[in-house]
Formats: C-alpha cells, sequence, structure tokens
C-alpha cells in the first residue's frame, strides 16, 4: 500500500502539524501487476490518496498506522498491524526506501510523502 | 534525513540489509544481492558447464527474481548453462491459472523456453477436485506431495541435469523449525543441504538458500520484476504459517535469527546407533520413497478408491491399510 501526504492548507501556519494528503499503497508495482497481497485486506484498493487531519502530534508512521487501522482497514486488522507496527513480514517503503533507515515507527511523515505497504507473507 | 550508502559513500540508500544491517542505494544493493548468490552457486559447485537446468517457475516473487537471476549470472560468468522455466499446473482455479499467465509472460521477459505440466495428466486429479472430496484439510499435503514428484517427472521429460528451486534462507529456517518441532530426524538433515536428490534422482539445488525473503522482494521490487503475489485459495498451511509467524517476530527483534536457525540445522547429528529410514524406490513408480509404496502412489491410491483420508495418517498405519486393500483386491480377483 502507498500513502502520499500532499499539505492541506499551507495557509493554517498555527497548528504545529498540519494535514497532509497522503499517497498509501499496497503491494504497489509498476508495470505489469497481478494482484494480490496486502491490498486484499482493503477492500482490493491497491492506492489511497489520503488527506491526514491536522493533529497536535506529530504524524509518525506508528500514528499513521493507528489511522490505518481506523479509516482504510476493511477486515482482519491483525493480519496487517500487530501491537502498535505493521505485522511481522510486512516491507515498509518510504519514497522507495525502506522505512528501517528512517527510523521505522519513529519516522515523521512530510507532505506527498509515497508510503508503501508490501507483504512477503504470501507463497513463492 | 537520507542515509548514504556505506558502501559508495555517495547515493542515498534504500535498504538496510537484514544479514550485516548496511544500508545500501540500488546499485550497491543488486551488486551484492548478485554476487552473493553467484558465490553460493561457485562455492557449492552447483553447476558444470553445459549442463541443462531446469527453473522451477512458479509465477510468484522467488522463483521470478530466481529465473532473473539464473539467466543474468549465467550470461555474466559465462557458466555455459542451457536453461527452461519448468512449471506445474495443479489445477486450482483462479491462482494456478493466474500465475501461469504470470510464467509466460516471464518467459517472453527472459526469452526462456516454458514446459508446464499439469496434475490432471500427471494424476488424472486436479487440486479443485481433491479439494472437493477432502476438503480444505491436509490439501497441502497432497499439493506438496504432488507438487515434488511432478517437478522430477517434468526434468525427466526435458532431460535436464538439474533442477533450481526458489527456496530462501526464511523457507529453509522455517523447515528446520518444522522439523524439529516434529522430531523428523531425517527431513532435518536433509533441509539444510543445498542440493538433495544426488543419488538415483535428479539433483535439486536451491541458490538462494542464503537469500532473505526480505531482498529478494525488494530486488522484484527495485527491478520491476513481473511477479505474481496473491496466496493461494486453498493455502491455509497452518503449521508452517505458525512457524513463519514465530520466524518472522524472531527476525524482527535479531535479523540473524533466520542464518542462525540454518546454522543451528547444518550442525545438528544424530548419534551413532539412532536408525534412519534409508530412502529406496518406490515399488509401483519407481520414484525414491522411504517406504515400499511412496506417498504419492498411497494419496493416488486413496483418491481412486474413494478413500482419500489413505494418504494422510501416520505411514505404519497406511502401510497396513494398503496391504489390506491389497489382500482385499486379491479376493475379490479369486472370487471372479
Amino acid at each position: 500500500m502507498e500513502i502520499t501526504p500532499g499539505i492541506e492548507s499551507m495557509a493554517n501556519n498555527a497548528a504545529p502539524y498540519v494535514g497532509m494528503s497522503t499517497t498509501v499503497s499496497f503491494n504497489g508495482k509498476s508495470g505489469n501487476i497481478s494482484s494480490g497481497g496486502a491490498e486484499l485486506l482493503f477492500n482490493n484498493k491497491k492506492k489511497f490518496d489520503v488527506m491526514l487531519p491536522s493533529s497536535d502530534k506529530p504524524w509518525t508512521i506508528k500514528n499513521l498506522l493507528k489511522w490505518i487501522k481506523d479509516n482504510l482497514l476493511e477486515e482482519r486488522p491483525e493480519l496487517f498491524i500487530q501491537k502498535d507496527s505493521v505485522r511481522p513480514g510486512i516491507l515498509v517503503l518510504v519514497n522507495d526506501a525502506d522505512w528501517e533507515l528512517l527510523g521505522a515507527l519513529e519516522y515523521e511523515v512530510q507532505p506527498n510523502d509515497r508510503i508503501m505497504f508490501i507483504s512477503t507473507l504470501h507463497g513463492g | 534525513m537520507p542515509v548514504k550508502c556505506t558502501r559508495c559513500c555517495v547515493k542515498v540508500a534504500v535498504l538496510k540489509r537484514p544479514k550485516t544491517s548496511d544500508a545500501l542505494c540500488k546499485e550497491c544493493f543488486f551488486w551484492a544481492f548478485e554476487t552473493e548468490v553467484h558465490e553460493t552457486i561457485t562455492r557449492a559447485k552447483l553447476f558444470k558447464p553445459g549442463e541443462y537446468v531446469a527453473i522451477a517457475a512458479s509465477g510468484g516473487k522467488d522463483s521470478t527474481v530466481l529465473a532473473y537471476i539464473m539467466k543474468l549470472l549465467n550470461e555474466r560468468y559465462n557458466y555455459g548453462l542451457k536453461l527452461v522455466l519448468l512449471s506445474v499446473d495443479e489445477g486450482i482455479t483462479g491462482y494456478r491459472d493466474d500465475s501461469l499467465e504470470t510464467v509466460k509472460r516471464n518467459q517472453q521477459q527472459y526469452e526462456l523456453p516454458l514446459k508446464i505440466l499439469s496434475y490432471e495428466e500427471l494424476y488424472g486429479w486436479t487440486m479443485d477436485a481433491i479439494v472437493r472430496q477432502i476438503g480444505l484439510k491436509s490439501n497441502c499435503t497432497f499439493c506438496g506431495v504432488f507438487r515434488r514428484q511432478a517437478l522430477d517427472r517434468g526434468a525427466v521429460l526435458l532431460e535436464v541435469n538439474k533442477i533450481v528451486t526458489g527456496h530462501n534462507a526464511d523457507d529453509i529456517a522455517e523447515t528446520v523449525l518444522m522439523n524439529i518441532l516434529r522430531g523428523d530426524i531425517a527431513r532435518l538433515q536433509r533441509c539444510t543441504l543445498i542440493t538433495t536428490g544426488t543419488e538415483g534422482a535428479i539433483p535439486r539445488s536451491k541458490p538462494f538458500k542464503y537469500t532473505y525473503e526480505k531482498e529478494i522482494v525488494m530486488y522484484a521490487y527495485f527491478k520491476k520484476l513481473d511477479y505474481f503475489s496473491t496466496e493461494c485459495i486453498y493455502s491455509p498451511n497452518a503449521y508452517r504459517g505458525h512457524a513463519r509467524a514465530y520466524l518472522k517476530d524472531l527476525e524482527s527483534v535479531r535479523p540473524s535469527a533466520i542464518l542462525d536457525i540454518i546454522h543451528s540445522g547444518e550442525c545438528m547429528s544424530v548419534k551413532d546407533g539412532i536408525k534412519l529410514p534409508t530412502q529406496g524406490l518406490c515399488t509401483r513408480c519407481g520414484y525414491i520413497s522411504s517406504q515400499e509404496v511412496c506417498k504419492a502412489c498411497v494419496m493416488l491410491e486413496g483418491l481412486n478408491k474413494g478413500l482419500p483420508k489413505l494418504g494422510i495418517g501416520k505411514s505404519s498405519k497406511v502401510k497396513r491399510r494398503v496391504e489390506s486393500l491389497c489382500k482385499d483386491a486379491s479376493k475379490e480377483e479369486e472370487s471372479c
């Protein structure tokens, strides 16, 4: 899944963390795609352009995951989220880079980031 | 703040390697990934020049990356191999038919010949038909046993010297755990070997034995390889699923756990005096087997006689059942 945030309202300088539009995608692959993977938990939608609401907390991936769980997940959240993080075996890419390089759960989502979740939990 | 690649120190890193914790850029990752597989192949002396090698291809991530990398390394390092894609059509509507379309595209993309063998032509049963008989319990056992043999039969038909499969380090570590939990010491000894079936059967090897699943998926993603990622519709292979979830939890705490478990599996040895099943040949089909009649033949007999549970019980019980079936059959013949 892929999430790209964009600034919701640049004018709203008062809020410490403005809302952002973000792209969230699942098993997104460019080129010829055979479907399948984590998007099955999201009503088969591979890509979401989302607007994150303004918040008094930074939009860390940790907070974003919680937001995804509350707003996008259609079924069986335990197959996507375990405790505060993604289920082990789901890879997370932020703008095509491994989230482990960016602080993982603590990474603060920036406007227009593309956040992708790729499940490895299927046959090879 | 983007992290720089620790190898070339110029470009932005895109991946943290689970094996080494190195942060690498795309190009350095490709280089490391390809070189390590090449080293695994050369160190284990997997191939000889002039050999004809079948790549077991399902259309999934592992075998798609394997086909890509075998072609790449064969050309880059002049292995001198003739390659062919070998696929098994289990007959699972909505799953295998779609993934075989991926294999057919791979065939064009990598310019490799492709051979598809179906369960239906080999055994007279598709997995759809088997599941209608036995339901969703133990169906993975049927599929696994039949697939293993189907690949061998395909390899014999193609007259290849070797088969390579896409099993990766995570798969092998999972299998080690499962064999420990089941106390299956014979399989525990075999499952960490990079090549099996050297006596009699066509040798099978695993060039990705030391390759992490995470890296295979990232490689496929960055190279934009065309693979199929849907879970099998009959998939609840529950036992493996538990081993897998446990392994992934361990990996998230300590990424080296996967290689450590493979290493443990390799180091375990059997005390002198412990009797292990010896591998012989099935008296019916001639396939390698540790019983008089191989598992596939027993399962097939069960299906054809309307006793599909036959092949999934304990082998000692099955043996008795087969013997009594044989007696019944000969009695019937006599009475006729």
